[in-house]
């Protein structure tokens, strides 16, 4: 036997010893103690390796059955048995658990719609001129599509296949390398849409809705501090991170494009436009103008679309929509929608200023950027002229307007070929995820569906994005259905067994011995909130966070309402901390995945040490986030306004 | 011997196989449902009880299966570490310990629970004239039976296993991560993994 698991088994022979050393003699046991015995017992099981959910239910019977002999021997059978049958049946109807099948089906359908390939691709060229640009590309991709998926896994093990080979050739350290793979991957943990916020709304009864909303920048900030932190170390030591090749960062011009980077212009506009008017210095079919010339303008088309959709909610005549902030929402979330690739809750308002565009555009070929912009105002001088009584136009859509126009005219005054040629493959690949993600976080945010529904929907567009990649085969259907039956049982059933173990718990009145323990150290709620996530970092280090989030969460909960601390922020901290249990050793799945497909002289160490930095930064953010609440309550609190 | 537990293997597969088509067609339902509310303007009352029985159903029959391909969460920080000896004689007196008494308490107690649903023939009572509740409820005995099936098959496979020093197999099923089918989806080959490694020795060669 090797050694680590004598080290783990003495571990657990010191802890049942202190038990028995902590607990009364057998004849002056009450039953509180019973149930801090029922703890420790659970505690070793676990660790010892029976699978978790079929432990709880076993202890949590004959606790139960215990607690309620020691009150009327006649009944305790029945009791126990109804117990245990309302537990379970508080599972299967529950409406808040309903979305984890739906969310896990949604991420491997776009899993295996194997957008990732060119996910970072188009990243890494979009970024090439970043310092650390391929790191940085690792963890915006692993970001994205650890978001989408959230099957930490799967993102880990293929970008090690994927990136990491690509920063191991272009010469950077292994440390970097490895850390950029295994800390992007464990993101989709926390940014919403993720199970663990489910699950953690049902054991703590906060709506995941709010939970949803609440994670949102404290995510997107966790990721922006690993990009900056990669930036700074790629400047500071540019040996480790090098700067791509020119061939790397080549990007091929199809041969229309090129001819006109040689004869006319660089820039999009300008060289289509001068390759339209004089056809016959360029052999270039004119469909391919007007396409290119069509997807160059996409970016335009949609600032026209949300500018005049934020034009028609701020104009809104005041009599018809009295709440101007649930307005407001909706239609924010209609020109989400109205963007390609959606579809199916499309909106008649979005669609028919969709239509318009085109049209548009044809009487604008000849145009350079400056007349793009000037065009801008026109569907809004129709939308005005359309309705009689809309209200003045406020201000601030005009500064939002004319900084809209100013971003464009830049954008498209550095628009080259080359850049376009980024843009298309971005189009391809980055777009059509981030529209399913602000989809499903959209319409669960602005309150139009319920987590469930939107997660049907994801799952939908799941459907529909690995069916327009062609990916949709029915072997792929086939595994997608069984391995989410697989992940929803195993959390499913988790929570079956862990409903009977929490009421055997607090039947004995464990619960209270832990109550009045902490209460009586007379901590304050600093001291307390910070106790508390020590105590679930130390776990994530053994445990899953599935497990501690259902069985150990239970024991906090009834404690935050003492110490006066928000359940949803308490959430949101929980959630950044169990970020550090899939990095902290020696069970850190993430620096397994990665090992597992790594070249054999990378070590453990060398990819537990890339970690490190990561840990710490995911520490400065749970510091960071407890310094200013406003991060992450900023969000609930104007969609919910409490 | 080998033949039975494959048999009962094969049967908790089928089962939860056939429960987890539920999802398909618990998406396409809520996809419509919300269609129908929001462009038809006719949301159907029934349609939350059928989606709520969907779920239950879905994940309730799919955890024999999970357990057949030993798909059910464990601590495995010092169990990996184990010879398998060792594991199985873990595994076999928790089973007897903590599964046994547990599970069969769940079926007793989901057998008396949906009992007492077919004596009144319980409607759901989350809309008026909600769709009938019983068949739902007799999930939890039927799902119980099955995992307890499927149990008693794993302490089989225990026993096997401190007979014979090594686990018996398993029927092959998809995996999570299946690294062999992503470098082939990723087209990596192994030999492009030893050729990188050239590139890492090289590069701790540069560093001493």
């Amino acid at each position: 036997m090797k050694k680590e698991a004598w080290f783990g088994l003495s571990m657990l022979a010191i802890v049942v010893g202190l038990v028995f050393y902590i607990l009364p003699a057998p004849s002056q046991m009450t039953n509180g103690h019973l149930g801090l015995l029922m703890l420790a017992m659970i505690v070793v099981a676990i660790m010892l390796g029976f699978p978790t959910a079929f432990t709880l239910m076993g202890l949590g019977t004959m606790f139960a059955f215990f607690a309620y002999y020691s009150q009327n021997p006649a009944t305790a059978l029945t009791q126990t048995l109804d117990l245990m049958a309302l537990r379970a049946y508080w599972v299967m109807n529950n409406d808040v658990l309903i979305s984890v099948p739906l969310f896990v089906f949604m991420g491997y359908l776009v899993e295996r719609s194997q957008l990732i390939t060119m996910l970072f691709t188009s990243l890494h060229l979009a970024t090439s001129r970043i310092p650390g640009s391929l790191a940085v590309a690792t963890i915006v991709t692993c970001a994205i599509f650890a978001t989408a998926s959230g099957i930490i896994g799967a993102v880990v093990t293929v970008m090690g296949l994927l990136a990491f080979p690509s920063m191991l050739k272009a010469g950077y350290s292994i440390r970097l390398g490895a850390g950029a793979v295994t800390a992007g991957g464990t993101l989709g943990i926390l940014i919403p849409p993720s199970v663990l916020l489910i699950l953690y709304g049902a054991t703590a009864g906060v709506s995941v809705v709010q939970l949803y909303a609440g994670a949102l920048f404290p995510g997107i900030m966790l990721a922006g501090l690993y990009v900056v932190y990669v930036i700074i170390y790629a400047k500071i030591s540019p040996s480790s991170a090098p700067p791509l090749s020119e061939e790397d960062a080549c990007v091929y011009l199809p041969k229309f494009a090129e001819i006109i980077c040689q004869t006319k212009s660089k820039n999009v506009l300008l060289g289509i436009a001068r390759a339209m008017k004089g056809k016959r210095n360029a052999d270039v079919p004119m469909y391919t103008l007007l396409g290119n010339l069509f997807i160059a303008l996409l970016p335009a088309m949609a600032t026209a679309l949300l500018l005049g959709s934020l034009y028609l909610v701020a104009t809104a005549p005041e009599d018809v929509v009295p709440e101007g902030v649930q307005e407001m929402g909706i239609a924010a979330s209609d020109s989400e929608q109205a963007d390609p690739g959606v579809g199916s809750l499309q909106e008649p308002e979005g669609s028919e200023e969709q239509e318009a565009q085109p049209e548009q555009v044809e009487q604008e070929e000849p145009t350079t950027a400056e007349s793009q912009t000037a065009a801008e105002a026109k569907p809004d001088k129709e939308t005005a002229a359309a309705p009689a009584k809309r209200t003045s136009v406020p201000t601030w859509w005009w500064i939002t307007a004319a900084i809209f126009t100013g971003i464009l005219v830049i954008v498209y005054a550095i628009l080259t070929f080359v850049r376009l040629e980024i843009f298309k493959m971005l189009l391809g690949s980055f777009f059509p995820l981030a529209i399913i993600i602000l989809g499903v976080l959209g319409t669960i945010v602005v309150g139009l569906a319920t987590p469930a529904e939107a997660a049907a929907m994801g799952a939908f567009g799941g459907f529909i994005l690995a069916a327009a990649y062609r990916r949709l085969t029915w072997s792929v259907l086939k595994e997608s259905v069984y391995l989410c039956a697989k992940t929803s049982a195993m959390v499913c059933w988790l929570f079956v067994g862990s409903g009977i173990f929490a009421a055997a718990f607090a039947l004995l009145g464990g619960q209270e011995i832990v109550n009045n323990w902490v209460k009586s150290l007379d901590m304050t709620p600093l001291q307390f909130m910070i106790l508390a996530q020590i105590i679930i970092f130390l776990l994530g280090w053994p445990l899953e966070w599935t497990e501690i989030i259902i069985i150990f969460m239970p024991i906090f909960l009834p404690l935050l309402s003492h110490f006066d601390i928000n359940p949803l922020f308490f959430g949101l901290l929980v959630a950044l901390n169990l970020q550090t249990a899939f990095l902290s050793p020696p069970v850190a799945m993430a620096a397994f995945y990665l090992k597992g497909v790594a070249p054999p002289h990378v070590t453990l160490n060398q990819i537990f040490l890339g970690m490190m930095p990561y840990m710490a930064i995911q520490i400065f953010a749970i510091v960071l986030l407890y310094m200013f609440p406003q991060i992450g309550l900023w969000l609930p609190s104007l969609a919910y306004g409490n | 011997m080998q033949k039975l537990l494959l048999t009962v293997d094969k049967i908790s597969t089928f089962v939860g196989k056939m429960f987890s088509w539920l999802i398909v067609t618990l998406t396409a339902l809520i996809t419509w449902e919300v269609f129908s509310r929001y462009a038809l303007s006719a949301p159907h009352a029934w349609a939350f009880d059928a989606m709520i029985m969907m779920y239950g159903a879905l994940f309730m029959m799919a955890g024999a299966y999970t357990l057949s391909k030993n798909g059910h969460v464990r601590g495995d920080v010092l169990y990996g570490f184990f010879p398998p000896r060792l594991q199985a004689t873990i595994d076999l007196t928790l089973y007897i310990v903590f599964f046994l008494p547990g599970v069969t308490a769940l079926c007793w107690a989901g057998y008396k629970y949906a009992g007492e649903s077919w004596a009144i023939l319980e409607h759901s009572s989350i809309t008026a004239e909600g769709p009938p509740i019983y068949p739902f409820k007799t999930v939890i005995p039927v799902a119980g039976v099955f995992i307890l099936m499927q149990g008693i098959v794993e302490i089989i496979r225990c026993i096997r296993c401190l007979k014979d020093g090594r686990w018996p197999s398993r029927i092959e099923d998809v995996e999570e991560v299946d690294v062999d089918k992503l470098k082939e989806m990723m087209h990596v080959k192994d030999e492009d993994i030893k050729k990188l490694d050239e590139v890492v020795t090289a590069k701790e060669g540069g560093v001493r």
